[in-house]
């Protein structure tokens, strides 16, 4: 009970690990294009939150051995993944916006014009 | 009992100078939440009844004037009938979506100000990205106007949704780009961080809204006047897309009542259409509120060293008082000016006593423990109040723009001066950056 | 200054993105599930804070909770028809999506029960009065600043990205 009362890096990591089990599950099972790319933002988040706890983690350390507070590359890259998030669904959107002009749906099992 | 009285001075006392939320008291930082919500909630009520007033003399007629004298009841009037209107739901709409709509739109105009600095140790907490936080959390109401509009499942709400969402989104980024210039000027002229360093030090920039108005502190300029004309026009740019960003006249198309029949709350009646009314009008004060932190000066008194010393400070600690007196001997003077009928005795006696209550708030002011706590709430109190006025005023005098000028003014306008706005700041402090450094080598 | 109430927070926070996620997976209709990760994502601002992440979580309101979500209403609102919410939600594969989902699940587990000793922890309190800056001197900085680099190709690749938006969706190129 107290290891579960003393929030650890670990903690953060599971509650990573579990969003990102959530996301995949959404990806693999839905059939709406727009709430795949929702499950697709869930995964990211999770990479986002484990970059960062460890990043805090890497930080804590640092300063208990007498360095500064610099050692930040976790956060760092956490911006970069969010603003590539950012990037990714406008682009996303704009195709899915593209292919329901032409098809009228917006099921993943009907983008199937090039099947054979 | 007397540990009680001891923990309430103990943190009156002036020498504490953190927040609260800094100082990790959880208990002090509940009593501020209390205090500004019930502040921005007796604002927005003097907001209804000075806006219905102001723009009736503007417009020559007199407003409100039955309800209490002169007026004065009329806003508990009109939360009254809120409160017991009947609720209606349209019956195609999406109750869950509808019903949480204003609630995003409330949250988000009150949760802005948790970081609003009353004062040097009076906000509620300081965090390291005061700026950052305020500016996002004011863009999550767009959120709640897009979800209205959806959920209202009619066509007027759907097209002043989407049209007041895209005009709150362009002018977030013109604002952002005048926030950007104000914080720039934070971390020139050699100032190191809270006032410590001289010319000699290389300047540290802070997003903290009360490291910025300790920035204007320490570099003895309100950042309207700094690198001039460069504050101003930051601070013109962020004064005109504030009125855009919070959907007021002139930029209020999209929920004006000869346009589109109320835009995204058509639908909404009793206390939802209350709920956003109230999220307006602190979204209103929230954004006066940046204005006044970045440009204005926050909590410092007018001309700090043009008028510097002992007796000015003394003489301007004067002003809460004299304001609060001046303002209960306007009262007194309409009281002589009542119709002298046996119908408005109530009414006569209501007025008077609202004149006494203001001449008592005046007196308190006087005493010095109060004198030179008040100080700074009541400078920044009086600021926000001043672009309150402001934004009554804009709407009294200016057509509406339509929509497509709007877009236009916002993308084609504001963005590119902005724009210039930060690139000429940036400039203007490398070069006096080098010029200190000429001087003192 | 001293955190207050770490493990009530965090369990809340946790348990509102729990709860936030499995919404967004489950929900017919579109817009509920994007309300649903607005949700989320706020609790995760509010993890990052925990994390002494202050510019993050500010970063991950204004563009993720403020400015991507936006974007998925919109494009909801555009898009999306009564037919949808009639149709079948789940498609054939579900179960093997599940099993799989599954399987990666006992991979995380599997390694986090090993690697439990990796992280030894003492009571860890910093200033925060210093994030911003010193995430700053990670990107810009003159001796620490090595993601310069990366910084201008993402505006870069945020250039590339409203070009791309635009001209998918246009009606004639």
């Amino acid at each position: 009970m107290e290891s579960m009362l003393h929030i650890s890096t670990l903690h953060y990591l599971v509650l990573g690990a579990a969003l990102f089990l959530l996301g995949v599950v959404g990806v693999l099972t839905r059939r709406n294009v727009i709430i795949v790319l929702m499950s697709i933002e869930l995964i990211l988040n999770a990479v986002n939150l484990n970059l960062v706890a460890l990043s805090h983690y890497w930080q804590g350390m640092s300063v208990r051995f007498g360095g500064g507070p610099g050692a930040l590359h976790g956060q760092v890259f956490a911006i970069f993944i969010i603003t590539d998030a950012a990037a990714e669904a406008a682009v996303g959107l704009g195709i899915l916006i593209a292919f329901f002009r032409n098809k009228e749906t917006v099921n993943v099992d009907e983008v199937n014009l090039l099947k054979w | 009992m007397g540990w009680l009285v001891q923990y309430v001075q103990s943190y009156l006392d002036p020498r504490v100078t953190v927040s609260p939320g800094a100082a990790g008291n959880v208990f002090w930082a509940l009593v501020y939440i209390l205090l500004v919500f019930a502040g921005v909630s007796l604002g927005v009520i003097c907001m209804n009844w000075l806006e219905r007033k102001i723009l009736a003399h503007m417009q020559v007629r007199l407003g409100p004037m039955r309800v209490g004298p002169h007026g004065l009841l009329q806003p508990i009037a009109d939360a009254v009938k809120l409160l017991i209107k009947e609720d209606i739901i349209p019956a195609e709409a999406d109750a869950v979506v509808f019903w949480v709509a204003p609630f995003i739109v409330v949250l988000a105009a009150f949760t802005v100000f948790v970081v609003v600095p009353f004062g040097p140790a009076h906000a509620i907490t300081d965090m390291n990205i005061g700026i950052l936080f305020m500016l996002g959390v004011s863009s999550l109401s767009v959120l709640g106007i897009v979800t209205a509009g959806w959920a209202s499942n009619s066509h007027y709400p759907l097209i002043g949704a989407l049209r007041s969402s895209a005009q709150m989104v362009s002018y977030e980024v013109a604002m952002g780009l005048a926030v950007i210039s104000a914080i720039l000027m934070t971390s020139l002229n050699g100032f190191g961080l809270y006032g410590v360093g001289g010319p000699d030090t290389p300047g540290i920039g802070t997003l903290s809204m009360i490291g910025i108005v300790r920035a204007q502190e320490a570099q003895h300029v309100w950042f309207l006047f700094k690198f001039f004309p460069l504050g101003l026009i930051a601070f013109a740019i962020f004064a005109i897309a504030m009125v855009a960003e919070t959907n007021r006249a002139p930029f209020d198309l999209p929920e004006a009542e000869s346009e589109l029949t109320a835009g995204f709350h058509t639908e909404y009646s009793g206390f939802r259409w209350s709920l956003f009314f109230l999220a307006e009008y602190s979204a209103m004060i929230a954004v006066s509120s940046i204005a006044v932190t970045l440009w204005v000066g926050g909590w410092l008194r007018p001309f700090p060293n043009a008028l510097g010393g002992a007796t000015w400070d003394l003489a301007f600690s004067f002003v809460p008082g004299l304001a609060f007196l001046f303002l209960a001997g306007m009262t007194f003077y309409n009281v002589r000016r009542m119709p002298k009928h046996p119908f408005f005795k109530i009414q006569t006696m209501g007025l008077a006593g609202f004149g006494a209550v203001l001449g008592l708030i005046g007196l308190i002011l006087f005493v010095p423990p109060v004198r030179d706590r008040v100080g700074d709430i009541f400078w920044f109190v009086a600021k926000v109040a001043a672009f309150m006025y402001l934004y009554i005023w804009y709407r009294g005098t200016f057509p509406r723009y339509r929509f497509d000028q709007l877009m236009k003014v916002g993308w084609k306008v504001l963005l590119p001066i902005g724009l210039g706005v930060l690139i000429l700041t940036a400039g203007a402090g490398i070069v006096g950056l080098e010029m200190a450094q000429h001087v003192t080598h | 200054m001293a955190p207050v109430a770490t493990p009530f927070f965090f369990y809340l926070l946790a348990a509102t993105m729990i709860i936030g996620g499995i919404l967004v997976i489950t929900r017919k209709n579109a817009v509920h599930s994007a309300m649903a990760l607005i949700t989320a994502l706020l609790a995760q601002s509010g993890i990052y804070l925990m994390l002494y992440a202050p510019f993050v979580a500010g970063v991950q309101i204004i563009l993720y909770a403020g400015g991507i979500m936006v974007l998925f209403l919109f494009v909801i609102m555009l898009i999306s028809i009564e037919r949808t919410m009639k149709e079948r939600q789940f498609n054939h594969q579900w179960l093997i999506g599940i099993v799989a989902a599954a399987a990666l699940g006992g991979l995380f587990i599997a390694v986090y029960t090993r690697g439990k000793t990796l992280f030894p922890e003492g009571r860890l309190t910093y200033a925060e009065g210093q994030n911003t800056q010193a995430v700053a001197d990670l990107l810009y900085g003159p001796h620490t600043g090595m993601y310069m680099f990366s910084f201008e190709i993402a505006s870069l690749l945020l250039l590339v990205a409203i070009i791309g938006a635009v001209v998918m969706a246009k009606k004639r190129i």
